[in-house]
């Protein structure tokens, strides 16, 4: 792997139909994100941002245009495939959590593995890796712990530790301190910066200049289109490991 | 994905709402157990029939009256359509490869020994060889004999549960009890035989035949019904030769009274015939009672299909959090199949439980004889299952549809 772009769209465009209306999402979108990048979407709402963050996570199919991840095109996979692409490439970190409120922190960061399809793993493997995950964000003492027993700060690192668990290319978080205050917002963010520093891909989306403000390259989005790409020198608390161009 | 990890996780969804998925589990319980049951009971009845028929005696051809025809002749005065004591008799003398011929004629009548008295018993008119075709032994005293039917002697045999009724563990052989009104000498008494079909032998009294024409047959009607008999029963020597025999009966009739073999007002049928008969009635029973058990399932599986699609509208954030971390269509649609699966098998079971438990009180409180079928409890199991498949289908595939993104937002 010797070239480092990670991802690599091209002219890619989403465009939704609302009854008899065509809404325009993405309107031509081209960008590279390089391996170990910070990366940082802005914009205002309906600016399509969301959009982006579905198709960067291979939720969604662009309507025209590329999208190559680790050199693979997926803006043609199917639905299946598209499965397989999130379970082993990429990690969510979402607004809500989105956890199984039933399930302990460690069944919920459990279940990447489960879903993988590359090679069997023990289940003593399988409690390891998710042990290590959980620990690698400071919830080992929490593991039988339910979502419901937890901060908002708390719920939200057990959700990093499942993005995490499965080693992915791609950690995508989408406004992932959305929901918490202040002081759980930083500590998510310190995480997020953590992860970089050891060399991981992290995109986020946020409306927060605050924690664009973490991010070594932040990308403004306005009607659909890139209206600022801006590579800050120094991400101002923390020196970067990641490779700069 | 590992089939224990599905299993587990289809395990999860059920057990968050127990009572609930108990319910959708009824119909298929009630179900499973009507099938097991009902399959019990008839299996039961029909283990009873053909033990019955067993001790019905052996290689038996039962000669009696059309149905309807009996009607029909009367109206019209025809004399000669009635089966009689001389067609019995023709058959014992001109027909061969037979070893025993026995004639039967019923009546009701109320007996009498001193201030005890049995009514409506059942009087049989009879001839000498009935103990051999019918396969009774002789408990003390005698038969009836031939000089008893040509002489037409006031003689009785009893059978053992009326001896008992009527004179307890003394020896009735010598006493005299009523038949109605006429004063009788009893003779014999029968050895013990049980209930064979609807017959209580035990409770049965002979008379000779003759007696019955003379003393027992209702004068207005003893002009037109003469000599009739009910059944001529004919026990064959050699198995082989039954389709025979019934031919030779056939013809001899027919030509007797006059008519065709096509035509003739008299059936002719070995104790197959009968088991056939019987049997046919309990498979129409069997068929009436497996639509009520399909009908049970497939209410079963719209009740599993219904509670799968509240479940997946329910656990919508839930799929498209699966859906996010990896699930493939596949996994998803898989994981609900798997849990309607496991809902229908889990009444399936519970459904065997409770026909098999049925079955035994049925037996035992409803005195009733049921037989469990081990292809029963399997036949009840695997449609159980093709239920849940079927009725599972539609909501896993609705669930493995879901598209990631809405799913997601789902609230």
């Amino acid at each position: 792997m010797s070239d480092p772009t990670l991802i690599e769209i091209d002219q890619v465009t989403k465009i939704y139909l609302m009854g008899h209306v065509q809404v325009t999402a993405l309107d031509g979108i081209s960008m590279r994100v390089i391996t170990g990048e910070f990366l940082a979407i802005m914009g205002p709402s309906g600016s399509g941002k969301s959009t982006l963050m579905n198709i960067l996570g291979c939720l969604d199919r662009p309507t025209s245009g590329t999208y190559l991840l680790a050199g693979e095109d997926v803006s043609r996979m199917s639905r299946e495939q598209l499965a397989r692409i999130r379970n082993q490439k990429i990690g969510f970190i979402f607004q809500s959590y989105n956890l199984l409120t039933q399930a302990s922190a460690l069944q919920n960061v459990l279940m990447p593995i489960v879903y993988r399809r590359n090679g069997h793993i023990s289940t003593k493997d399988r409690i390891e890796m998710a042990h290590n995950a959980l620990s690698s964000v400071g919830l080992v003492d929490r593991e039988q712990h339910k979502p419901t027993e937890m901060s908002g700060g708390q719920q939200q690192r057990v959700a990093i530790a499942r993005a995490l668990v499965n080693s992915p290319a791609l950690i995508l978080a989408d406004e992932p301190t959305g929901n918490l205050d202040s002081h759980s917002g930083l500590e998510i963010m310190e995480i997020l910066q953590k992860l970089h520093s050891q060399g991981r891909t992290v995109v986020m989306i946020t409306h927060d200049a605050r924690n664009a403000e973490f991010a070594e390259r932040v990308i403004h989005l306005q009607d659909g289109k890139i209206s600022e790409d801006n590579h800050l020198a120094t991400a101002p608390a923390h020196a970067t490991t990641g490779g700069l161009t | 994905m590992k089939l224990s990890e599905v299993l587990r996780i289809a395990g999860e969804g059920i057990s968050r709402n127990k009572l609930r998925a108990l319910l959708t589990m009824l119909g298929v319980i009630i179900g499973v157990a009507a099938v097991i049951i009902m399959i019990a009971i008839s299996a039961g009845t029909e283990a009873t029939i053909s033990e019955n028929i067993k001790d019905l005696g052996t290689n038996l051809l039962f000669v009696t009256q059309s149905m309807g025809v009996q009607m029909v002749s009367r109206t019209a005065g025809m004399n000669a359509n009635f089966l009689t004591y001389d067609d019995a008799k023709a058959i014992g003398d001109s027909i061969s490869g037979i070893s025993g011929v026995v004639v039967e004629r019923d009546i009701m009548e109320l007996i009498k020994y001193g201030s005890t008295s049995v009514d409506s018993v059942s009087i049989v008119g009879t001839t000498p060889s009935y103990p051999q075709v019918r396969d009774i032994d002789q408990a003390s005293g005698r038969f009836i004999t031939q000089n008893d039917i040509e002489k037409t002697a006031k003689v009785v045999v009893l059978g053992y549960s009326t001896a008992q009724t009527l004179f307890g563990d003394a020896d009735p052989v010598g006493e005299k009890i009523y038949v109605g009104d006429v004063r009788l000498t009893v003779v014999g008494v029968m050895a013990k035989k049980g209930v064979v079909g609807n017959t209580d032998y035990d409770e049965r009294v002979y008379i000779p035949l003759t007696l019955v024409f003379e003393k027992f047959t209702f004068s207005p009607f003893a002009r037109v019904q003469g000599d009739q008999v009910g059944t001529i029963l004919i026990q064959v020597e050699d198995l082989d030769n039954m389709d025979k025999v019934i031919t030779q009966v056939q013809i001899l009739l027919a030509k007797r009274h006059e008519t065709t073999v096509d035509e003739l007002p008299f059936t002719v049928r070995t104790q197959e015939d009968i088991i056939a008969t019987q049997e046919s009635t309990t498979a129409a029973f069997r068929d009436l009672l497996a639509w009520v058990a399909a009908v049970s399932l497939v209410v079963g599986g719209i009740g599993i299909m219904n509670i799968m699609l509240v479940s997946v509208t329910e656990r919508t954030r839930e799929i498209g959090i699966r859906q996010a971390t990896g699930a493939t269509p596949g996994d998803i649609r898989g994981q609900f199949l798997t849990e309607a699966l496991l809902l229908s098998l889990t009444g399936g079971l519970l459904g065997v439980i409770a026909g098999v438990g049925g079955s035994w009180l049925f037996s035992r409180i409803g005195d009733m004889r049921t037989v469990v079928l081990p292809n029963s409890i399997l036949l009840a199991f695997v449609s159980a299952a093709i239920v849940g498949i079927f009725f599972g289908f539609y909501p896993a595939n609705k669930a493995a549809q879901l598209d990631p993104i809405e799913a997601l937002r789902h609230e």
